[in-house]
């Protein structure tokens, strides 16, 4: 998360607060050696092991051969591939900024200090981050659904007929409703948390001067959480193209609309699980990494330039 | 997490010091003299929301109370004339040998060992980024930073292929391993014990003649307790609601996590000769929720000012 830092904060050293340092010796090692040790195990082992699969191929004849970079070509060229990718990046352009903006609204509210029993808004808007992907799926599915789903009685109680949720057309906007379900509450934890520790005298200050509560929101507030909300949105850019549990779940209650290279990731895992294509597996998912990468990284040079 | 270069800047001045520990629930005065005036009307619009989190949470809740064919014929929102609540749950327990239990069990030890295990590493892994200068911190630091990038989907694969080779799929040990390792966790420690343990506090344990490690277990550790109870209670959602990892895991049933185990009882029913226990699976959803939701209405003083005061920093 410190990547985040805007370049002031960065500077010579790694960020974090200025430390009286001990001397420097090889004690630390012993603290940080089994999170490193186990850090080695299962994220820098994967991760060479992915690189060097891709880099070979698997024949029914022939066996495994090196083939240099002829899945990455493949990767570049592959349709099923990139429809997967354009799909999460619309689900991003759409789903991110509701998201993020709804958890916003309802962090400026109960910061505010104007609502009835915002400690019970807090916790309640919340309480959706801990209902695992899975229920929450399967929840929300069941709701969707016309057997014993709210819209199926919304249908029959008025005698209308709503759009079916898990129809091809709508079942993108439902896996993004879950998403914001899931998750708004726990972005707006984090903007309440950083709106909390805007210094008082810049409110005092802003009031001595007259200024109104959209004048406050505007030129203290926005500006002082500006890193939140950049990491907010990094994190949830880096969500969405990993999207997998919510159409994964989904797809047994509407096979129709989802197949299985919905998602880049649902791809990957389809071409390793069912398909057995295990080095181009590593290789798309490889590709999705840096595209993911990219795109991080382009936010976070943009959200922590802007005005700064 | 949050803030950065704003909260910088009036930092080198560093005038009021804070006290004891970070900031953690101060106070937080209402702006301008007196309270702001409670809004009515801002209250029932932030209901909207409020709302939107919590109705389909009552959805679940009345739908346990339901038999299949409740579930079919009733509405949604309200509940049907037979309570069948108890049956469920008895039934939800009982189905299958009660495997359910045995999913429950997995869960737990995955959640102990493995959230328990990351919360151990990262609690002594920012105490050494925060209070010791060490060979190599730097690159520590450079390639955890740059690992918390990679999508943890884009390693899948090959952890599974490598773990197969190891002979650890369709063990416990695929789904602990990887749950040891939460960068987040490393970097919220990091953070925290950087404010709430003083140096000076630290070397006169040392000159006191306390080893490394009593003085981080008698010394350090009272004081990270905030910190740690927040990496825990995250560590542990992120276990508990662990779904793709398991998936490409384990094949038998038996390791199976509670997340796994209603997805697959809610999948039977689209199998040929499968039998659609919906009920159960509604039944099932309540009972895995049930926990986390008590741990964070319960717990909610300790995560709160643990992430607030992640967040005054950085």
């Amino acid at each position: 998360m410190t990547t985040l830092q805007s370049p002031a904060a960065t500077g010579a050293r790694p960020a974090g607060p200025p430390v009286r340092r001990t001397r420097r010796s090889w004690t630390g090692w012993g603290f940080i050696g089994p999170f490193a040790l186990v850090f080695a195990l299962v994220f820098l082992a994967p991760l060479a092991y992915s690189i060097y699969l891709s880099l070979f191929r698997t024949q029914l004849i022939g066996g495994t051969s090196f083939v240099g970079l002829d899945n990455y070509e493949q990767a570049l060229q592959d349709g099923r591939f990139w429809d997967g990718v354009l799909r999460v990046g619309l689900f991003l352009l759409v789903q991110v900024p509701i998201m993020l903006g709804l958890a916003l609204l309802v962090a400026l509210a109960i910061d505010s200090g104007r609502l009835f029993g915002k400690d019970f808004f807090r916790i309640s808007v919340f309480l959706p981050y801990a209902v695992p992907a899975v229920v929450a799926t399967l929840m929300w599915g069941f709701m969707y659904g016309p057997r014993f789903g709210l819209v199926g009685d919304i249908n029959d109680a008025f005698g209308v007929r709503l759009p079916d949720p898990l129809s091809s057309d709508l079942i993108l906007a439902s896996i993004g409703n879950i998403v914001t379900w899931e998750f708004v509450g726990y972005n707006m934890l984090i903007f309440y948390s950083a709106l909390r520790v805007v210094p008082h005298s810049l409110y005092e200050a802003a009031e001595i001067d007259g200024a109104g509560q959209w004048r406050v929101i505007t030129a203290i507030k926005l500006p002082a959480i500006r890193g939140a909300l950049v990491i907010a949105t990094i994190f949830s850019i880096i969500g969405s193209f990993q999207l997998f549990n919510e159409p994964a779940i989904l797809q047994k209650l509407a096979p129709n609309a989802i197949t299985t290279d919905y998602t880049p990731n649902y791809y990957t895992y389809s071409l390793s699980f069912s398909g057995q294509q295990h080095n181009y597996s590593a290789t798309v998912a490889i590709v999705m990494g840096v595209v993911t990468m990219i795109v991080a990284y382009v936010v976070q040079l943009r959200g922590m330039r802007k005005g700064a | 997490m949050t803030m950065s270069g704003t909260t910088d800047a009036p930092r080198p001045t560093a005038a009021p010091k804070p006290t004891a520990a970070p900031r953690l629930r101060a106070p937080r005065r209402p702006h301008g003299p007196g309270r702001p005036r409670r809004s009515i009307l801002l209250t029932v619009l932030t209901g909207v929301m409020l709302l939107y989190s919590l109705v389909p949470l009552l959805w679940l809740v009345i739908s346990a109370t339901k038999t299949q064919q409740g579930l079919a014929r009733s509405f949604g929102l309200w509940f049907d004339g037979d309570f069948a609540l108890w049956d469920n749950i008895t039934e939800t327990f009982t189905y299958q040998d009660g495997v359910f239990g045995r999913w429950l069990l997995n869960t737990l030890l995955y959640v102990v060992v493995g959230a328990g295990g990351a919360t151990l590493l990262a609690v002594l892994g920012g105490y050494a980024l925060a209070k010791f200068d060490f060979p190599g911190k730097r690159a520590v630091f450079a390639v955890v930073i740059g690992a918390v990038a990679v999508p943890t989907t884009a390693l899948a694969v090959p952890t599974f292929l490598m773990f197969s080779k190891l002979g650890l799929t369709d063990t416990p040990w695929a789904i602990i391993l990887p749950s040891l390792i939460s960068p987040f966790g490393l970097y919220l420690m990091w953070v925290f014990a950087a404010e709430a343990v003083p140096t000076e506090l630290m070397e006169a344990a040392r000159i006191d003649g306390a080893s490394e490690l009593r003085a981080f277990f008698q010394v350090a550790l009272p004081l990270l307790a905030p910190g740690t109870v927040t990496v825990l209670l995250f560590t542990t959602v992120a276990t508990w609601n662990n779904y793709f990892l398991p998936l490409i895991m384990l094949k038998d049933p038996d390791w199976y996590p509670l997340t796994l185990g209603l997805d697959a009882w809610n999948k039977q029913a689209a199998t040929a000769g499968g039998e659609a226990v919906f009920n159960l699976v509604v039944t099932g959803s309540l009972l895995t929720i049930a926990p986390l939701i008590a741990a964070f209405l319960l717990l909610q003083k300790y995560w709160q000012s643990g992430l607030a005061a992640g967040s005054v920093k950085e």
